[in-house]
């Protein structure tokens, strides 16, 4: 019998408790992936951040700092600067990265830390139960933009990777999105070109990931994915932005 | 012994290279700006690392960082700056992180002014953050103090597990005076528990307890360690204090006018002594076992050790208070006259 695929190394075999349709599961598989097939995973330490993902210490089979809300990419900065030989990466959602951490996020890739950055944008507030985030849609009903989300009133939505791709610190940048094998292995080849932009010292690394979150989108689950196709995927366009390798990903 | 004139912050980034810091993340604020300076300069040289961070928030968790990977780290920064990293403190406090976080006070509230106060002695003995949080706290009161007290605030940081916070003002930090630097030491080797990358099996840091009765475990075993120091950790020091008539606490810069004024009443014939707490937290209460007629507090804040003092003297004599605010540091003179007026029943009593 040909083994096809198989439950990577770094991913512990463990019921993940992310609610029903939401795809953290398969961006934890796909940076489990990224860590074996790179070879990585005695020397990678994972910053975990607040938010629905902050559990992400049980699945992977790596050393892991917890991060206050937003801190993420200075608790990586302290680890990598002290362990320079180490793989050092954050795993943020959208609330945690582009609002409360937008200052932390904003200077590590201006320092050009050697971090990779998992970036996983769901347009709102998961754990905290469906408020506005700032990749909310414009109109975008949310627990806090109870009428949609209007521009004038809350602003638009934050694209993130595009404003890191300016910076000469960043590396690598990208978005994917996980809502069909196709996608999802495009966006398994980003998170590993996103690693080794550190592994290869070249600068910070990060891959914005559109991801669904169903029960706060009031959604089911096959129509989460098509939500995010139909409405994410125009408002934040996919593919790489900037590659220091200039292999594209 | 060789003895160098040095500036207080920048004797205290020699003293911190030479107990093995290793890890030094900071941010420009006034008056402890030659902190940052001195380790730019000469942390590279020492094998060790300094990175600017773009806000106070951003350096504890740079910290955070470093000490959970096993590195001696350390930030220092002033009163504002302070209460950005009560952020991170909590959480470093929450996941059992060491640390040194050296607070050079200035006036406050607010922006306030850039002379020294002690006005931040509630944050940094009541909590150093959310939840349920304490660290020990240094008080020196010289710059050779300051240099002799962070080998013992590294040691103390790591055998507890929390951070320690050495609290200074702006004349410690700014002064000049000589001082006997140390030899410098090794750093430790990283603790089995620190995230140097998954060798065996993984390390979590983390202080997340989801379950109320798990949290309650992690706080009470967090209270044992607490109650563990305030048995065994209480610094001071006594100054002609034996016969006292009435007993000065103060501590860092306030008891070095106290001191000075000390002698001048008892040259009067007033029997006056300092008691000067050296740790903070846990505060000396075993100090406060003696009898004078009168306690006296004076600190360079509206009232705040004194609280301290009440609840160690408990009723057993007044205790008065002399407190300047707004970064006004007293002359002798003045505390003097406090004393006297202290002996003469002429202050408020409690």
């Amino acid at each position: 019998m040909v083994e096809v695929t198989a439950r990577p190394r770094s991913l512990v075999d463990v019921p993940l408790h992310y609610c029903p349709g939401c795809t953290h599961g398969i961006i934890h598989r796909l940076v489990a992936e990224a860590i074996d097939s790179l070879g990585i995973r005695e020397r990678t330490i994972g910053v975990a951040s607040v938010g629905c993902s902050v559990f992400i210490y049980n699945y992977l089979d790596v050393d892991f700092q917890q991060a206050p809300h937003g801190r993420a990419p200075a608790v990586a900065t302290g680890i990598k600067r002290v362990l320079p030989d180490r793989v050092v990466f954050t795993y943020q959602g959208d609330g945690d990265l582009a609002s409360i951490g937008a200052a932390e996020i904003l200077h590590a890739a201006a320092r050009g830390e050697r971090i990779t950055v998992i970036f996983v944008n769901n347009a709102i507030y998961g754990m905290t139960g469906g408020q506005m985030a700032p990749t909310t849609l414009s109109g975008m009903k949310t627990t806090t933009t109870p009428f949609g989300r209007e521009i004038r009133q809350a602003g638009g939505a934050l694209r993130v990777v595009e404003l890191l791709a300016g910076m000469d610190g960043v590396a690598y940048a990208a978005r994917e999105a996980v809502t069909s094998p196709a996608r999802i292995h495009r966006a398994r080849r980003a998170v590993e070109a996103a690693f080794r932009a550190q592994i290869e010292d070249r600068g910070l690394g990060i891959v914005e990931l559109l991801s669904t979150c169903p029960v706060n989108w009031k959604l089911p689950p096959v129509e989460a994915v098509a939500w995010c196709e139909a409405n994410m995927i125009p408002a934040f366009p996919l593919g790489v932005l900037k590659d220091t390798t200039g292999s594209g990903g | 012994m060789k003895r160098t004139l040095m500036k207080g912050n920048e004797a205290l980034a020699e003293a911190a290279i030479r107990a093995g810091c290793r890890a030094y993340f900071g941010y420009p604020i006034t008056p402890q700006n030659e902190v940052p300076e001195y380790m730019a300069r000469h942390m590279p040289g020492a094998g060790g690392v300094f990175v600017q961070a773009e806000s106070e928030i951003a350096a504890i968790n740079m910290v955070h960082g470093a000490a959970g990977a096993g590195v001696r780290a350390m930030a220092t920064t002033s009163s504002p700056g302070f209460s950005l990293m009560t952020e991170g403190l909590s959480y470093m406090i929450g996941s059992r992180l060491p640390c040194v976080v050296v607070n050079v006070m200035r006036g406050g509230p607010g922006l306030g002014n850039i002379a020294p106060a002690q006005g931040d002695y509630f944050q940094v003995t009541r909590g150093l953050g959310h939840g349920d949080t304490h660290g020990i706290v240094l008080a020196p009161s010289t710059v050779q103090e300051i240099v002799d007290l962070m080998p013992v605030a590294f040691e103390l940081a790591e055998r507890y597990r929390l951070p320690t916070v050495i609290a200074a003002d702006g004349i410690l930090g700014q002064m000049m005076e000589p001082v006997a630097l140390p030899e410098p030491i090794a750093p430790p080797p990283p603790p089995e528990w620190a995230t140097t990358g998954a060798v065996g099996s993984p390390r979590v840091i983390s202080s997340i307890y989801l379950a109320p009765e798990e949290l309650e475990q992690h706080v009470l075993s967090l209270m044992r360690t607490y109650q563990e120091i305030r048995e065994r950790e209480q610094r001071w020091e006594a100054y002609r204090a034996d016969d006292a008539e009435v007993l000065v606490v103060a501590y860092g810069t306030a008891a070095r006018v106290v001191r000075s004024a000390v002698d001048r009443v008892r040259a009067q014939g007033v029997a006056a002594g300092l008691i000067r707490p050296i740790t903070l937290w846990p505060f000396p209460t075993s100090a406060f076992e003696m009898s004078p007629r009168r306690w006296l507090v004076v600190e360079l804040s509206a009232g705040q050790m004194v609280e301290d003092v009440r609840l160690a003297v408990s009723g057993r004599a007044p205790v008065g208070l002399y407190g300047r605010v707004g970064g006004v540091v007293p002359s002798p003179a003045e505390v003097s006259e406090a004393i006297r007026a202290a002996v003469a029943e002429e202050v408020a009593w409690a």
